[in-house]
């Protein structure tokens, strides 16, 4: 039995669908109820649904055998594990933002909020560039708006709420899409398994590319 | 007679691996709980964890409770490149465990083949570590991978070290679409494909030794997977082979390591709990001249697959009443030890589970109150 750890919400949905069209179906995971586990002994699979940035965690400590994650989850808290396929959905982008006209003084210590400490702390020491970074937990486009920064970094999906703000993307920093993660041992003693499940998502999410 | 089964699998898995090492003739070496701090610090990328516990010394010296115990054996050993020198280790190391806030106490164990290290004694360590994995769970795979064959497939699609570190941090994950999108952001699309052949190659000795050879001759690397397959010629006719997967997803730092690199995993273990190759790199930058391969076993994560025994924390609970004497309480209980049996005496409820309870009553033992 493959555990998989799914991402809730409309990845996730979007996601499962994946697996069903490639042949690992379990009807009771669409049923409004409160089950955590969704069983198919046949398919041998058996789904559950965690909070996007756990996916990686349930997967590296073993709960679950693969999952999906999105890569800015993974470039974050760079889990040891496996990146079998990147399935092209979940696009969006890593970016710079901040109010519209923003000009950045070289001779000031930049303030950078967002939730993704690491990537961009590393984003600007590429750079060469100093900064405080203010960690928030959400609602991010804020900061600047409120100057308690001078800059966010952040996932971009579609540019609305940005503009609605009177923010924009200064600069993008990396494309993100879903990436198919599997956990190293588990990997060892269900290879087949995962690598068939692995070749029939890459092969329809590559026919979309 | 009681024992303590999760203390007596993590006990009996090192005694075991003392006897298998001390077997092939390597020899216990023990050493200091501290290390100058100095050390650690010059080679912090060579830990799991960069967090050392630190402590200055009466006389005003950094010190540090051991992250790791190869650095001090290189350091430690002698450095006579024309001796063989085989030693085995169990230590406690001081580091923070992975997911965990905090500092943790380690038990690891492991060995280590300095000097002259010739394809025989890379080959014995590489067994061992197969036949110490057999000893800590019924199901193993044994990962072996080449660095040098896969720098040098790396060296192929650029001369730029970045990109080739970044190259080999894909191959670990065996990220190939990864592989793929750097070579076509750098304008490289399609020199990735030796690369990418070698890291799809994996599998059983048998299956997939042919492949990386036939990569290998096509891309001049044959020398080196020649020495490969002359060291995986130690699995024949052993039941450890069927174990033993080619992998270069196994990949260790290059400033560090060379040559054989290998990781052990046990069924039902989350995380490869052996870890090993060889490595000269780390010889030179201590100013060694000698060659070196070793392996270490994490212990600590061996305790995912002991399980809660289900049997009672002790045979007898004997529950004394408020009149009983200490004279009488020893009597009873002593009669009552003398099959063996373990008892507690306690004068009321004592939060263990016992196979049976009875009860000390005017110095007469009941089955009832």
């Amino acid at each position: 039995m493959l555990n998989v750890a799914l991402p809730k919400g409309r990845l996730g949905e979007k996601v499962y669908d994946l697996f069903e069209r490639a042949g690992y179906p379990c009807p009771s995971i669409k049923e409004n109820n409160r089950k955590l586990i969704f069983e198919n002994e046949e398919a041998g699979v058996r789904y559950f649904w965690v909070k996007p940035s756990d996916v990686a965690i349930y997967v590296e400590e073993g709960a679950a055998d693969i999952g999906v994650a999105g890569k800015d989850i993974l470039l974050e808290y760079q889990p040891d594990l496996y990146e079998l396929a990147d399935l092209h959905i979940g696009k969006c982008r890593m970016t710079v933002a901040a109010q519209k006209g923003f000009r950045d003084d070289p001779r000031r210590t930049l303030r950078v909020a967002t939730k993704f400490s690491r990537i961009a702390r590393a984003f600007y020491a590429s750079r060469g560039r100093d900064i405080d970074i203010i960690h928030l937990n959400g609602s991010i486009e804020l900061a600047p708006i409120l100057h308690l920064s001078d800059v966010i970094v952040d996932i971009v999906e579609t540019g609305t709420t940005l503009k609605e703000n009177n923010l924009e993307v200064v600069e993008e920093i990396f494309p993100i899409s879903a990436r198919l993660i599997a956990n190293k041992s588990g990997y060892k003693f269900k290879s087949e398994q995962i690598n068939r499940i692995a070749a029939a998502l890459s092969a329809m999410t590559e026919e979309k590319v | 007679m009681r024992n303590d089964s999760r203390a007596d699998d993590a006990g009996q898995t090192v005694d075991s691996l003392r006897t298998l090492f001390s077997s092939h003739g390597y020899t216990p070496y023990r050493m200091s709980k501290f290390e100058e701090y100095d050390l650690y610090s010059r080679n912090k990328d060579f830990l799991i964890s960069d967090n050392v516990l630190t402590f200055t010394d009466t006389d005003g010296r950094l010190m540090a409770l051991k992250p790791d115990v190869t650095l001090s054996i290189v350091k430690n050993t002698d450095d006579i490149p024309e001796r063989t020198r085989k030693i085995y280790y169990d230590e406690r190391v001081y580091r923070v465990a992975r997911g965990m806030g905090g500092f943790r106490e380690i038990r690891q164990a492991g060995l280590e083949c300095i000097g002259n290290v010739d394809e025989c004694c890379a080959a014995e360590v590489l067994y061992l570590a197969a036949a110490s994995l057999s000893l800590c769970g019924k199901s193993f795979i044994l990962d072996v991978s080449n660095l040098g064959i896969l720098t040098a497939f790396t060296a192929l699609i650029t001369e730029d070290s970045a990109l080739q570190e970044q190259l080999l941090q894909c191959a670990a994950q065996k990220n190939l679409h990864g592989i793929r999108s750097l070579c076509a952001a750098q304008g490289l699309a399609g020199k990735e494909e030796a690369l990418v052949g070698l890291l799809e190659a994996c599998g059983p000795i048998d299956e997939a030794l042919p492949k990386v050879k036939t990569l290998c001759e096509r891309f001049g690397a044959l020398k080196k997977v020649e020495g490969l397959s002359r060291i995986l010629t130690v699995f024949e006719d052993s039941p450890f082979k069927a174990s033993v997967r080619l992998d270069f997803s196994a990949v260790s730092d290059t400033r560090y390591y060379n040559g054989l690199a290998f990781r052990g995993f046990v069924e039902g273990i989350p995380d490869s709990v052996l870890s090993g190759g060889q490595y000269d790199h780390l010889m030179r930058r201590m100013h060694k001249r000698s060659r070196a391969i070793g392996f270490a076993v994490y212990l600590d994560l061996l305790s995912r697959l002991y399980t809660m025994p289900d049997t009672p924390d002790v045979d007898v609970l004997l529950i004394c009443d408020e009149n009983t004497t200490p004279a009488e309480m020893r009597a009873a209980a002593e009669a009552l030890r003398a099959d063996g049996s373990s008892v507690l005496t306690a004068p009321g409820e004592a939060g263990v589970t016992a196979a049976r309870t009875l009860y000390l009553i005017n110095g007469e033992v009941r089955d009832k109150c």
